[in-house]
């Protein structure tokens, strides 16, 4: 059995950390500067973001390495720094860990190139694989448990980094930006995700939702992992992001409250995610009320809800007030993701267009 | 992405009457099909139609109703890319002879990432959505600072500006370029909108902007209410 696994079976779920990012800006990183610089720069600061993340609970600490691929560092001229600031972001997460004395497992944090993979775009699917695979390795050699590919948004260049990261020898879990009316950003859904990994199992072992438009909008995409996953052995991660972002007296400010992200961790857990974590603005604080509220209240029964098929709009509702709003276009997914027998007749109500004609009998 | 797909009966451009032809070519452009729009923008010119009537008739149409399906997520980036490419093959058409009858465009658009942000998928499709409306668009791309958005909108006479952050961090200096606008005396002579993941309305209102844009077919619709207001 993977670590992984293992530890879930031990506590039940396991709580990420919150934000890396929003975390480093408030301790003096300038915007426009690689959050990855400060592994050479200021170790110490990444150090004592993922210390307060273990001291307020964590199971699982993300690297600061999430723009480190060449694409992504080539727009700051650090192409040539992809083994060391991941290698190095690695080894600053594993000597916390050994300070702490505590188990915390390390995840090593895969993000998107930024790029579009042709024919849409101009990158190739080699670079894009050799690109992931050369951080995938860095960070192996760091030490990391297992790797975290999140807030994708396309299907190849997902296939890329799975690809890039299966046969290290340690697992992967990777998960989708759910940011447009519950979709990713490129049109896809949670079960498009899921017959994808799912093909890779057991290279990669989890999948799930991450950052997005906020914590409420996040546990939609988890009710669907959940209800339309095939492989049961699969782990439903949830890594939402601390409310919304908003704008006071020129400072931007994530609104999500301890008590959101407290209830936010409880939902995800009842609805059956095992890993759960803090995407953007989510502090120590937070993180620290999640741990909390996961140790106080019970599972509860919503997840068997929706197993058993009698999960209703009431639930949803109570959702949606606790933690916000959530878009037309999630709730639609959700419904047709709840129907009985998995039916996967669309029940929006919007028009949908057709492709009208094929006019090249090869291009079908 | 698309489901149901059905295979029709081939259809012969060349046959099909004006009319026809550019709701025939809306379809195509919602497809994303680049070879068909040449081929019927060509024809539409060989039959004697102005550059400027197979724009509007044809490519302008079609994109409107692209937007709008973005808008409502019904489309999302991959299909907007492709009918954005398509309209391209049309205007590449219709471009040299609107120069050559020297044709101004609707307006014209400097937009950009602002600094601090590398961030570009949103704006450049934002930037081909406009042009798809016949907005003449400068993109400057990535990592924009205040001096570089204020020569642009003065070298090339532009009147409205875009700006993009996608993060939460890059976003408050779209507040830099405005009040940098303000102090030189030249802010009304500008339409500013706005736009990224995490931005909304209240951000726009905050930051001294005319317009807060959700996504690429919201901008174009709210560029044009400004153009027409201004005219």
């Amino acid at each position: 059995m993977n670590i992984l696994k293992q530890r879930i079976k031990e506590k039940g779920y396991l709580l990420a950390d919150g934000a890396t990012g929003t975390n480093l800006f408030a301790m003096g990183l300038e915007s426009g500067h690689s959050p990855e610089f400060w592994n050479v720069e200021y170790p110490e600061r990444v150090a004592q973001n993922h210390a307060s993340f273990i001291d307020a609970g964590s199971d699982i600490i993300l690297t600061n390495t999430f723009g480190a691929n060449s694409f992504r560092l080539q727009l700051h001229n650090a192409e040539k720094e992809v083994s060391k600031l991941n290698y190095e972001g690695a080894l600053i997460a594993k000597k916390v860990v050994i300070d702490s004395k505590k188990n915390t497992l390390i995840a090593g944090s895969i993000g998107p190139t930024g790029e579009i993979i042709e024919p849409l775009g101009t990158t190739t699917w080699s670079e894009t694989t050799e690109a992931f695979s050369e951080q995938a390795k860095a960070l192996h050699d760091g030490g990391v448990d297992f790797f975290w590919i999140e807030t994708m948004s396309s299907e190849d260049e997902m296939r890329c980094a799975l690809d890039a990261t299966k046969d290290f020898g340690i697992p992967t879990i990777c998960s989708y930006s759910f940011d447009t009316h519950g979709k990713s950003m490129m049109g896809l859904e949670p079960k498009e995700l899921i017959s994808l990994a799912e093909k890779y199992y057991p290279d990669i072992i989890g999948y799930g939702a991450n950052c997005g438009t906020g914590a409420s909008e996040l546990i939609g995409s988890i009710m669907c992992f959940f209800k339309a996953r095939k492989n049961e052995s699969m782990i439903i991660a949830a890594k939402a992001n601390c409310g919304i972002p908003e704008f006071i007296k020129g400072e931007i400010h994530y609104n999500g409250t301890t008590t959101l992200m407290a209830d936010y961790a409880c939902f995800a857990r009842d609805i059956g995610a095992t890993i759960i974590g803090g995407c953007c603005g989510t502090t120590h604080e937070h993180v620290k009320a999640m741990s909390e509220a996961l140790k106080k209240n019970k599972p509860g029964s919503f997840s068997k809800l929706i197993e058993e098929e009698k999960y209703n709009l009431i639930e949803l509702k109570k959702i949606i007030e606790s933690l916000g709003e959530m878009t037309d276009g999630n709730v639609a997914m959700i419904r047709r993701y709840l129907k009985p027998n998995g039916s996967e007749e669309n029940t929006g109500d919007k028009r949908k267009r057709t492709k009208r004609r094929l006019r090249h009998s090869d291009s079908s | 992405m698309v489901d149901n797909q059905e295979v029709f009966d081939d259809i012969v451009l060349s046959e099909l009457s004006d009319k026809e032809l550019t709701e025939q070519m809306s379809e195509d452009l919602y497809d994303g099909l680049a070879e068909e729009i040449a081929e019927g923008t060509q024809i539409l010119l060989d039959r004697g139609w102005e550059a400027t009537d197979i724009m509007d008739e044809a490519l302008v149409k079609g994109m409107v109703v692209v937007g709008d399906d973005f808008r409502d997520g019904i489309l999302f980036v991959p299909e907007v890319l492709m009918a954005a490419n398509a309209m391209k093959a049309g205007m590449a058409l219709l471009e040299p002879i609107l120069t050559a009858s020297g044709i101004e465009p609707i307006a014209k658009m400097v937009i950009g990432t602002v600094k601090g942000d590398i961030h570009d998928i949103g704006k450049n499709l934002v930037g081909m959505m406009m042009e798809g409306a016949g907005i003449e668009v400068f993109n400057l791309g990535i990592n924009t600072d205040a001096e570089e958005f204020i020569n642009a909108l003065e070298e090339h006479n532009a009147t409205i500006l875009g700006m993009s952050a996608l993060l939460t961090t890059t976003m408050p200096y779209m507040k830099v370029v405005i009040d940098e606008l303000k102090e030189k005396g030249i802010r009304d002579k500008y339409t500013i909108l706005v736009g990224g993941a995490p931005l909304n309305e209240e951000f726009a209102d905050a930051v001294g902007a005319d317009a807060y844009c959700m996504d690429a077919g919201t901008a174009v619709e709210t560029a044009k209410r400004f153009i027409s207001a201004a005219s």
